[in-house]
């Protein structure tokens, strides 16, 4: 038996994506998006290459001709399987707002913006809600801005949505008829209670809630070596970060 | 008739003061130098579109107080985090703000280009996004098969003036933007486009079979200017990367107001720290 591998938390997250994804068919990334860019590159790795990948602010990594909007008129016609949104703010019925808390327009504490959020949300079926960050200060109960909604009104064309948040701490599972995320795996070295006390908003919880399963080496080696060599075409500053990576 | 080539500071003068101002995001490169060009002047009540968003140039204008309005769906310096002066405008309500979404900018020049009043689009519905955009319509689609079926309509953008940074150009006007289709798109919705280039070259574009299809023609393009590293700090792809330096630089120095006024002189926008 050979020891556990040690792994930083952006690796553990990195292979969870990578998992989420696959089987999968095309897969695209977003701003400021080094990790699941890594897990999508992950991800087509394991999948034989048969996975697309499209990265924003990645010119290797961008099957597109006809400049930013081919990703959302990709997304329109049902081309696109998976894509990550995040938040300033998210709350318990999968809200998200990338604009500002306080009173719009003048935000106390502005954000980025929205970006394409407000129409991927709606139209890409497997959205997957990341953000490392997992404190009271952004999983609220309630967003101050509404970027993209959860859910729609019945009537709404909405064949897309979010399937589960991932966080530095824990994976929900989002039910979109319920309108709840519920907690299906906490990381290693983080409890349920660690979960419930950093989270402004109330999810189900089941009696046992199992740890998310730990990258194994071979994982690992995959992550250091190729993928991080890969990545840093878009996100050099973090892949030498991390990695010590230069692009390939 | 050919496009006119200036240098930058003319081309520069060519936008006055109030134009509505269409800026493409960081990927293709960025107009620096023009965008410098503008806070030595002075420029004032800019309307700022970024397309879809912009990077540190429109962070830079809106910190010299060029900007009266910013539209669209994204203010971000990537990798290097939040735009500091964007952020401390809108906390202080120094500039206003037209919130959209990336597709949204995009689907209202397609608009424009197509000499529509509208263009509809999915998504945006139940946002905060369309409760603060009144202009935005909402209709029932009319060829829903059983009625309902909500959707937004978006009116038409026709900015004044496309400002881009582009690889090459030849003397007639033609200007090659390889795959940045954006940059298409923002030059036939625009009344004019202005243009820095890498290079000015020899010969006519449109001859050329592989370059013709990514080359927006003299047609739209009001004038040119050769800048060599016009888009540094930011990568021109082809050319050169990110200058990680002045960037790094940037993030720190524009936290406060004094320290972006000092940067400005050192970026060569301001000839010395205003009092």
């Amino acid at each position: 038996m050979s020891a556990k591998p040690e792994f930083r938390r952006e690796e553990l997250l990195i292979a969870t994506i990578a998992r989420l994804l696959q089987g999968l068919s095309h897969v695209a990334t977003g701003a400021s998006s080094p990790i699941p860019g890594s897990a999508a590159l992950l991800a087509r790795r394991r999948s034989g290459g048969r996975m697309r990948v499209s990265i924003l602010g990645s010119r290797k990594n961008a099957p597109f001709t006809n400049g930013g909007v081919e990703l959302f008129d990709c997304a329109a016609e049902g081309r696109l399987d998976a894509f990550f949104l995040g938040g300033g703010e998210i709350d318990g019925e999968a809200n998200i707002n990338l604009v500002g808390t306080g009173d719009y327009p003048r935000s106390d504490v502005r954000f980025p913006g929205s970006f394409g959020s407000a129409y991927l949300y709606f139209l890409v079926p497997n959205v997957i809600l990341f953000r490392e960050e997992h404190t009271r200060r952004v999983m609220v109960p309630k967003v101050a801005f509404v970027s993209a909604p959860g859910t729609s009104l019945p009537g709404v064309y909405r064949p897309g949505g979010p399937i589960g948040l991932l966080t530095g701490l824990c994976w929900f599972r989002f039910d979109r008829t319920k309108k709840r995320f519920a907690l299906e795996s906490v990381h290693p070295g983080t409890s349920v209670a660690e979960v419930r006390a950093a989270t402004g908003f109330d999810f189900d919880c089941p009696e046992r809630v199992p740890e998310t399963r730990a990258p194994d080496a071979e994982t690992l080696a995959l992550i250091r070596g190729p993928i991080a060599a890969e990545v840093a075409e878009a996100y050099p500053a973090f892949a030498e970060r991390m990695f010590g990576a230069k692009a390939a | 008739m050919s496009a006119d080539i200036l240098n930058v500071e003319t081309l520069a003068s060519r936008i006055p003061d109030g134009a509505t101002l269409a800026i493409a995001r960081d990927q293709g490169g960025a107009p620096m130098t023009t965008i410098r060009a503008l806070i030595r002047r002075g420029a004032r009540d800019l309307h700022l579109i970024g397309v879809p968003v912009v990077g540190i140039g429109g962070d830079m204008l809106i910190g010299a107080g060029c900007v009266r309005t910013y539209e669209g769906a994204g203010v971000t310096l990537g990798e290097y985090g939040a735009a500091p002066r964007f952020v401390e405008a809108v906390r202080e309500g120094r500039i206003a703000l037209k919130d959209s979404t990336c597709p949204a900018i995009h689907a209202a020049l397609q608009a424009g280009e197509k000499g529509l009043p509208f263009m509809p689009l999915r998504g945006i519905l139940g946002t905060d996004i369309l409760r603060h955009r009144p202009e935005w319509k909402t209709i029932d689609n009319p060829f829903a098969a059983s009625g309902g079926d909500p959707i937004v309509l978006l009116p038409a953008l026709r900015p004044d003036i496309a400002l881009i940074h582009a690889a090459k150009a030849d003397r007639l006007g033609n200007v090659w933007i390889g795959r940045d289709r954006e940059l298409m798109t923002m030059a036939h919705a625009a009344k004019t486009t202005l243009a820095t280039v890498e290079e000015i070259v020899d010969g006519n574009l449109m001859e050329d079979e592989l370059r013709a299809a990514a080359t927006i023609p003299a047609l739209y393009v009001g004038a040119v200017a050769e800048a060599k590293g016009g888009s540094l700090p930011i990568a021109m792809p082809g050319h050169y990367g990110d200058d990680d330096a002045l960037l790094r630089d940037y993030v720190q120095a524009a936290k406060s107001r004094g320290g972006f006024e000092d940067f400005l002189v050192r970026f060569g926008a301001r000839d010395r720290v205003a009092a």
